[in-house]
């Protein structure tokens, strides 16, 4: 038994509606207004030395937080799927925690930290190196706000393989590395791949916590994001719709990723969102 | 048990524990768990008065109502049309269902710089919708109801993501036991289905809440940050930070972070009441 025909069309079309209205009129307005002067000048804004050295530190962060923060992941889901200790979900909550926290206190914590009135902020100026309002500090803001996301698609993932391939292999004689490489790796190939795509889409993507430690100082700690706000903001919102298409493009991509990935290991759906489950007990 | 016990000494058959333990530790301890005291240890320094002055002030608590009731608001509308969708794309086919179903995740994957600049722009006086709105007299830029469109976006994909695998693991036979017993649909749908949907429910507003509590890069655009009337708690925080006042900008964050953590504990409680549902339904 299913609901009449009409209420059918009638959800599909609600359902459709609030969709077109919050999903996809903004995803076109996007590039109309990148596109409102014209090809000339969309290329030439994305041309510009200032775009190009924003490409570049935004490629910075994230091509050193992401894989960082991979190494990470893969460890910690080591250590949680792989052994019995107490502690683990007070564990599992320390490492949701960036997650849950708004971007600006991401980027306040550094601040107090390496600020010229933080912790090493004397230290630090003695010996001339700029933390705070200077790339370094882009980076860490933006390895703080990635931090979770290669470890929570990763711990369900291995919690749910269990252990017995593993021993399996051990008693068979491999070692260690080989273990790993050879068979736990190949399970959490997906996963893996899953959560860099998320976890590069953030890097790439962040702006609150990069807009706290970052100098706004063009052409050297602006970031994609920054830059979109100083054109919008300096009234060529033009130009900002055309650098902001770049990274709309980069959300496309990572959303194509992300539903092949989706496709190709169906357990990673929705994981995305929901945050680490608590462990279960001893698998 | 993949360990054996000889004496006091527990021996793990797998290699790693204490190397994947330390470094996840250690890098857990490094990059999160340090600069996060950094911000109590500093507001610590304050007296209690300074602090309340700070926490409760006319702004701040202007801040709070907004930001709570904003982002409440837009976690119920997310709720109501979130769980239209995942019933839509769960039950129904239509045309370009695969296609909807991967947008769902467009605000999770777009760069909330671009969200902000976007949203800012459409819901403007002179804007694609905002024009259509200004007959009515309705004004949505610059407005705390931008700050709720802005919220709304955000937000839209948890729900849905919450409750789909919930609806997808639903065993029909329920629907089918409860029709030849009599019920009429909306029967089936109000006292069998969407009691089991709650957990879900509720796990999704509260995940859309909280982020929506901390967004920055979204709202800061739409809402021209007028204090006493657009300006919630991050971007208040936001202006302390550019007045270089680190310690208004500080207790501000532990207030924030103090709810931040209340519902991270929310959201854990929600999930293991949602696991001991679903057991429980295994008939």
């Amino acid at each position: 038994m299913a609901e009449p025909a009409f209420v059918r069309r009638l959800l599909i079309g609600i359902a459709l509606a609030f969709m077109a209205l919050f999903l996809v009129i903004p995803l076109v307005s996007v590039f109309a207004e990148a596109l409102k002067l014209g090809f000339g000048y969309y290329f030439q804004t994305l041309r510009d030395p200032l775009t190009l050295s924003a490409v570049k530190l935004t490629l910075l962060a994230a091509g050193i937080s992401v894989p960082l923060n991979c190494v990470f992941g893969v460890t910690a889901a080591w250590a949680i799927a792989k052994f019995d200790f107490r502690g683990k979900n007070i564990l599992l909550t320390l490492i949701d925690l960036p997650f849950s926290i708004s971007p600006v206190i991401s980027g306040l914590i550094y601040v107090l930290i390496f600020g010229a009135q933080g912790w090493f902020g004397p230290w630090l100026q003695d010996h001339n190196i700029k933390i705070i309002f200077a790339v370094p500090g882009i980076i860490l803001a933006t390895i703080f706000v990635t931090f979770p996301f290669v470890a929570r698609e990763l711990i369900p993932l291995m919690q749910a393989q269990g252990r017995n391939e593993e021993e399996a292999a051990r008693v068979l004689g491999a070692s260690g590395w080989q273990t790993f490489w050879r068979v736990t790796i190949p399970n959490i190939k997906w996963g893996l791949l899953y959560g860099v795509i998320l976890c590069n889409a953030r890097a790439m993507g962040e702006f609150g916590a990069v807009s706290v430690v970052s100098g706004h100082i063009q052409g050297q700690t602006n970031t994609i994001p920054l830059h979109v706000q100083i054109l919008y903001e300096s009234n060529n919102s033009t130009g900002a719709f055309a650098v902001a298409s770049l990274l709309t493009f980069l959300a496309l991509v990572t959303l194509v990723l992300k539903t092949w990935v989706e496709h190709k290991n169906t357990a990673l759906r929705g994981t995305a969102f929901t945050p680490v489950p608590i462990a279960n007990k001893a698998t | 048990m993949p360990t054996r016990q000889t004496g006091a000494k527990k021996i793990r058959v797998l290699p790693g524990f204490r190397l994947t333990l330390g470094f996840t530790l250690f890098y857990l301890g490094l990059i999160v768990l340090i600069p996060l005291m950094a911000v109590f240890i500093k507001t610590s320094t304050l007296s209690w008065a300074q602090f309340s002055q700070t926490v409760f002030s006319p702004q701040a608590l202007a801040a709070y109502r907004l930001s709570f009731g904003a982002s409440f608001f837009a976690a119920l509308i997310n709720a109501v049309f979130g769980l239209i969708v995942a019933w839509v794309l769960v039950r129904y086919s239509f045309f370009g269902k695969k296609f909807v179903d991967a947008l769902v995740d467009l605000p999770f994957a777009l760069p909330t710089a671009v969200a902000g600049i976007t949203l800012a722009t459409l819901y403007a006086p002179n804007g694609w919708i905002g024009n259509l709105l200004v007959p009515f007299g309705i004004k949505v830029s610059y407005t705390q109801l931008g700050v709720f469109v802005a919220l709304t976006f955000i937000g839209l994909p948890f729900i849905v993501r919450t409750v789909q695998p919930v609806l997808e693991d639903f065993d029909p036979e329920l629907e089918d036991a409860a029709a030849s017993l009599g019920a009429s649909r909306w029967q089936i749908f109000w006292r069998v289905i969407f009691p089991t949907l709650t957990p879900a429910l509720l796990t999704g507003f509260a995940l859309a809440f909280a982020r929506a509590l901390g967004e920055y890069g979204s709202v800061v655009f739409i809402s021209s940050n007028i204090p006493m009337k657009t300006q919630i708690v991050p971007l208040l925080i936001m202006s302390e930070l550019d007045g270089f006042q680190y310690a208004k900008a500080t207790a501000l964050a532990v207030v924030m972070l103090v709810v931040s953590f209340l519902l991270l504990l929310a959201v854990n409680v929600l999930q293991w009441w949602s696991n001991r549902y679903n057991t429980n339904n295994l008939a």
